[in-house]
């Protein structure tokens, strides 16, 4: 017996989430008083790789073909359905983000082993198994109980940390053949912003509404965002009005995120909003409506004109870093 | 091309939710029910599939597992404009055997293009689509963003962190969609009600199937402390807060 943890890598290298998942893991398997492996697949490096042992991690297997760099949901499905069975994973763990999304459903299918997605933290009991996940939008959370033998976990951003835990990694190569038919879906052009910082990833986001009243009034956000290496998002109304892009957009049918501190400038605080940002660790609300919602979920609120109070503390911020 | 739509059955986005029989069940009293969000920007999208006299979509169903209360929610989605619904007459336990209901239909009523949400707004699985294309052995293409068909091209945008990717796929295949895919949901227009009484709403047996995983209790969150208000004059004594007491900075 043993749990796995599947690592997924962004062009070689792995973020501050795949060593949550691997420190989340490490624990899950100190629970069950088992062995943890975890799986990479595509090429990366031997000291990326090396990395995971940071985090607890003592056995990896990597599949570096590099056919799989990028990313083919039912191929890494099949992997992960491979890997787990050799190494007689009872429960298998992925994070919580767009890979996991797509895969862990295909491997539930493949294993008849039941999944949980955007577990918040580790299991309430392990027999029965019950897991505790957030349920309708962030405004709840539901604990979910796994029937089958074999079960499958993502694990929602930012809800574990990282836990240092340094250990010898023995790498070994995981060989299997790999079926070209599950390569039916081609990649014809792919863009990414390498300039930004991205909204799923950041620690800081600093999020604007109506309040603002134009598209034209963006500076102050995107200047105080800049200021604290944070990423930009805004509400579902100016994403509908089309004066941000729909991948700024963080609420109950946008994006769900959790981030360190998020400071949400002239957005009210609609129940659908609260619901994309309710996890978050840290809320900052600025409005000029003393009565508006979004200072009941806040942490600290200042009553005022974002247009003038933006500015004030960008400059307070560099003054304090200066 | 016959695309099928996948709908779940919801509580209205501004519900507020509550919790009886010991927190073990949701209450549902007084409680509105709608479309999934992204469902019902997937059926947007398939309409205007359709309505592209380019394309050669000439059918669009919508499937739901559930009882016969998500009736007015299936001709809601026949007033918008689908051309038929489906309703799997069980008690969806969850994604596993939701997705293996819907794919027990397509193994007898094959369709080129499945879209399903995301993730339904209720129990959040987010699994259905990718389970639907796993027990049909078909692609599945997550995180869509646009769905453009050109005869029998398929071309599909998928959002990357902090990018995007144009896809190309071969038909049938099951795109999970997200928000993007259409611009705004369609609104019934009153001849679409009126059609919609007129269109096909097929009950079907469901198919026995497993359980894997059981909803066992619901919790609120923990109410938040009172926010601790500053005068907008002060931006010095935030950036003092959030690095000395919330540690954030």
């Amino acid at each position: 017996m043993s749990v796995i943890a599947f690592a997924k890598n962004w062009n070689g290298k792995f973020k501050n989430s795949t060593f949550e998942l691997v420190s989340y893991t490490k624990a899950l398997a100190n629970q069950l008083n088992t062995n943890m492996v975890v799986l990479s697949i595509g090429e990366v490096a031997e000291e990326e790789l090396k990395l995971l042992g940071n985090y607890g991690a003592d056995k990896v297997l990597t599949v570096s073909n590099p056919q799989l760099n990028t990313l083919t949901s039912r191929a890494y499905a099949d992997i992960v359905a491979k890997a787990a069975n050799s190494v007689e994973a009872e429960v298998i763990v992925l994070s919580d983000n767009n890979s996991g999304k797509a895969i862990a459903p295909r491997v539930s299918v493949k294993l008849k082993a039941g999944h949980v997605a955007a577990v918040q933290e580790l299991p309430l009991s392990l027999d029965p198994f019950v897991v505790k996940k957030s349920v309708f939008s962030g405004k709840a959370f539901g604990h979910i109980q796994i029937k089958s033998d074999k079960k499958i976990l993502t694990i929602a951003k930012n809800c574990f940390g990282l836990v240092a835990n340094p250990c010898d990694v023995a790498i070994e190569e995981f060989a299997l053949d790999i079926d070209t038919n599950l390569f039916k879906v081609k990649i014809i052009q792919e863009e990414e912003q390498k300039d930004k910082v991205i909204l799923s990833d950041a620690d800081i986001v600093v999020s604007a509404g109506r309040g603002m009243r134009s598209p034209e009034n963006w500076t102050p956000v995107e200047e105080l965002a800049e200021v604290l290496g944070a990423a930009t998002a805004c509400s579902r109304p100016v994403s509908d009005e089309g004066w941000r892009g729909h991948e700024e957009h963080v609420g109950q049918t946008g994006k769900v995120i959790a981030p360190n501190l998020y400071i949400a400038a002239g957005i009210s605080g609609a129940i659908q909003h609260v619901a994309g940002i309710s996890r978050s660790k840290c809320i900052v609300a600025i409005n000029t409506d003393p009565e508006a919602p979004i200072f009941s979920v806040a942490d600290y609120g200042i009553v005022g004109d974002v247009m003038d109070v933006l500015p004030r503390l960008t400059k307070a911020l560099r003054n304090s870093k200066s | 091309m016959k695309i099928l739509v996948c709908i779940s059955n919801v509580p209205d986005t501004t519900t507020k939710v509550k919790f009886k029989e010991g927190d073990s069940l949701f209450d549902d009293s007084g409680v509105q029910w709608i479309i999934n969000p992204w469902d019902e920007l997937a059926l947007t999208r398939a309409m205007e599939l359709k309505e592209d006299a380019g394309n050669s979509v000439n059918e669009i169903c919508v499937i739901h597992v559930g009882g016969a209360s998500a009736d007015a929610t299936l001709r809601k989605a026949l007033a918008i404009g689908a051309d038929k619904a489906v309703r799997i007459d069980a008690c969806p336990a969850d994604a596993y055997h939701v997705a293996g209901q819907i794919a027990e239909y397509l193994k007898e009523n094959p369709f080129d293009i499945i879209l399903s949400g995301i993730e339904s707004s209720d129990y959040n699985g987010s699994s259905v689509g990718a389970m639907i294309a796993e027990f049909m052995d078909y692609p599945g293409i997550s995180s869509v963003t646009s769905v453009n068909l050109d005869d029998d091209d398929i071309q599909i945008n998928r959002a990357i962190p902090g990018g995007k990717q144009v896809l190309k796929t071969e038909a049938p295949f099951v795109a999970v969609v997200q928000k993007g895919i259409a611009t705004e949901p369609r609104i019934p227009s009153m001849r679409g009600i009126m059609m919609a009484r007129k269109k096909p709403l097929e009950v079907k047996p469901a198919v026995e199937l497993e359980v894997l995983t059981e909803s066992i209790k619901f919790e609120l969150p923990q109410e938040k402390g009172a926010c601790k208000m500053i005068d907008s004059e002060s931006a010095e004594q935030l950036v003092e807060l959030l690095k000395n007491e919330a540690k954030v900075l």
